[in-house]
């Protein structure tokens, strides 16, 4: 069977607006969660990951009209652009658009500035396919926090079957009222930055960015790319907005994985944990974890960098998760400070150094959603 | 790798009418709102799920499209799910949206997800499963073939649960249908195209 690769790739986040930008701010352990007290939902303000659409419509500019495409549309655009600049020799007619997506333009529900039609998910894809002249019909996965690892897995399993020769796999979601009010209503948001799997965790923060990344064979030498090998999924069966006791959906999305790929737990070189630091959500990746062998994988969670980007967390995580692969990078899990979690687990505390081969990535979301997959560097 | 997939079975619920592998089971001569309609299949199916009435019509519309096309339990526990439709849960984004300016509701908030739909069906028939939900314009038959052939190429599933759920305005639009390797009818464009829209032929 033929492999796919994770080929060039675009973050534009508050940490810039480039993956050659992201990475160094991560390195710099700098974060995009900053106070802000613009939300009528929260009277001492919150920390979230904002991104002020003037600085968007300044890149913007080079592309097209700022006025004609919603903040959204416009932050996706341009982490496609930026791999379409690294790929010019990329056929566009036989390359897929996969979408990853929870919320599209739901802030226009409030705004109507642009047609009614542009709140449909589908329709803010076909805007984003029309900009480049994507020939085949885009594809939108929405599947709450997972949607970015599905997306990934979904244009894989698409180029096997044939449906295109490469795919590029494009995420973004706002932090808008909408979902601002929401989480808040559940009492979910951490009144400072966030802390995964610490002991003073409480809640997560929430942040926006976009992403986009070429999935597709290696035409060139494969030993410097991180092929994709395998993602499977699995639900809860147990709640639709809190995570399992037992971690049972994550656990068997592990297993599953390394069975099916006959790996190891001590094949995995790093884990890039989902980490959202709520109290229920950690501690059941924490057992899903030990359950699955893997408490001393070096693990992290980038939330503290980001916030949750909900649609697009697992698409940055994974981009980051290839970058640590090839160069040999742990990336501290930021704002940790204790153990808070029932179980050990291997928490990267600082930025090192290492050889790494194989990283497993997971997520877990509303609906009982969980995902894993493998990423390894180097040709198969 | 080629292999022979078919359609075990199908549920359309549409205009106010519900079938079965193409027959009318359930006919609404009366009732004219969706909730009613929607209490009234679940009363002709002779249900017993009081996490039904919790539902939003979305997953109120899964549920039930599944339990009919299912006619008891999910024999095969490692049975994917496989959803997709056109409007994602914006029925009740909007409902949520005007809570927010009072008091944002957390009840309706949690539905602002099509897939909680698929959290909701694994529930009832305790699946831990593959699950996957895509939104498109339309029905997008081409779609749930490839995904569903690599899910059973890849190994990862020996029956798959499609779905299209669709909610927007009041107007619904439910057709499901199952895959196996044996049984029933060819699992291709045409085949469930027609399934899909019989009475357009």
């Amino acid at each position: 069977m033929s492999r796919n690769y994770l080929l060039s790739d675009s973050i534009i986040s508050p940490l810039g607006f480039s993956t050659k930008e992201n990475l160094a701010a991560i390195l710099r352990s700098e974060s995009a969660l900053k106070w802000h007290n613009n939300s009528r939902f929260f009277e001492n303000g919150y920390y979230a990951g904002l991104i002020d659409e003037s600085i968007i419509d300044d890149k913007f500019n080079e592309l097209g009209s700022p006025d004609d495409y919603t903040k959204l549309e416009k932050m996706i655009i341009l982490a496609i652009q930026q791999v379409l600049d690294e790929q010019p020799d990329l056929e566009i007619e036989n390359t897929g658009l996969i979408i990853s997506t929870t919320k599209g333009n739901i802030d226009e529900l409030e705004k109507s500035k642009f047609s009614p039609d542009r709140v449909y998910l589908w329709k803010m894809a076909e805007v984003i396919a029309d900009f480049f002249g994507f020939k085949t019909k885009p594809i939108v996965v929405s599947n709450a926090c997972i949607s970015g690892g599905l997306a990934i897995k979904t244009a894989n399993d698409l180029i096997s079957t044939g449906r295109f020769i490469n795919a590029i796999v494009a995420g973004g979601d706002l932090i808008s009222d909408f979902v601002l009010s929401g989480f808040q209503s559940f009492q979910a948001i951490s009144p400072e930055p966030c802390r995964p799997f610490s002991n003073d965790r409480q809640g997560v923060s929430l942040g926006e960015a976009a992403a986009a990344i070429l999935i597709g064979p290696a035409n060139s030498d494969a030993s410097e790319k991180v092929a994709y090998l395998d993602a499977t999924t699995a639900n809860d069966a147990n709640h639709i907005s809190g995570p399992s006791r037992t971690g049972e959906g994550l656990f068997q999305s592990i297993s599953r994985l390394f069975q099916h790929n006959n790996i190891e737990p001590s094949q995995i070189d790093f884990l890039s944990a989902h980490g959202t630091a709520t109290i229920y959500n950690d501690e059941m990746e924490a057992i899903a974890f030990n359950r699955a062998g893997l408490d001393h994988v070096p693990v992290n969670s980038f939330k503290g960098y980001y916030g949750h980007t909900l649609g697009t967390s697992a698409l940055i995580e994974s981009i980051l998760t290839k970058h640590s692969l090839l160069s040999g990078q742990l990336f501290n899990s930021i704002n940790y400070s204790a153990s808070g979690v029932s179980q050990d687990l291997n928490i990267i505390e600082k930025n090192k150094k290492k050889d790494l081969t194989l990283a497993l990535k997971s997520a877990s979301g509303f609906g009982g959603c969980n995902l894993a997959m493998l990423l390894k560097k180097g040709g198969i | 790798m080629s292999q022979n997939l078919f359609i075990r079975n199908s549920v359309v619920i549409r205009d106010s009418r519900v079938w079965r592998d193409g027959e009318l089971i359930f006919k609404n001569e009366t009732e004219t709102t969706l909730s009613k309609f929607l209490k009234a299949i679940y009363k002709h199916q002779n249900l017993k799920y009081p996490k039904f009435f919790k539902m939003d019509s979305l997953s109120k519309l899964g549920y039930l499209g599944a339990e009919i096309l299912i006619n008891g339990e999910i024999q095969d526990k490692n049975t994917a799910l496989v959803f997709s439709n056109s409007a994602s849960s914006l029925e009740t984004d909007e409902a949520y949206a005007q809570t927010m300016q009072d008091f944002p509701s957390p009840a309706l908030f949690v539905y602002t997800l099509p897939n909680i739909m698929l959290g909701e069906i694994s529930i009832r028939h305790q699946l831990r499963s593959e699950n996957v939900f895509f939104v498109s314009r339309e029905f997008d038959a081409s779609l749930y073939i490839d995904y569903s052939k690599a899910l059973f190429q890849e190994k990862k599933a020996d029956n798959v649960l499609c779905g299209w759920v669709d909610l927007h305005n009041n107007d619904y639009d439910v057709f499901l249908w199952q895959i196996a390797r044996s049984g029933g009818i060819d699992f291709n464009e045409e085949e469930l195209k027609k399934l899909y829209l019989p009475t357009h032929e």
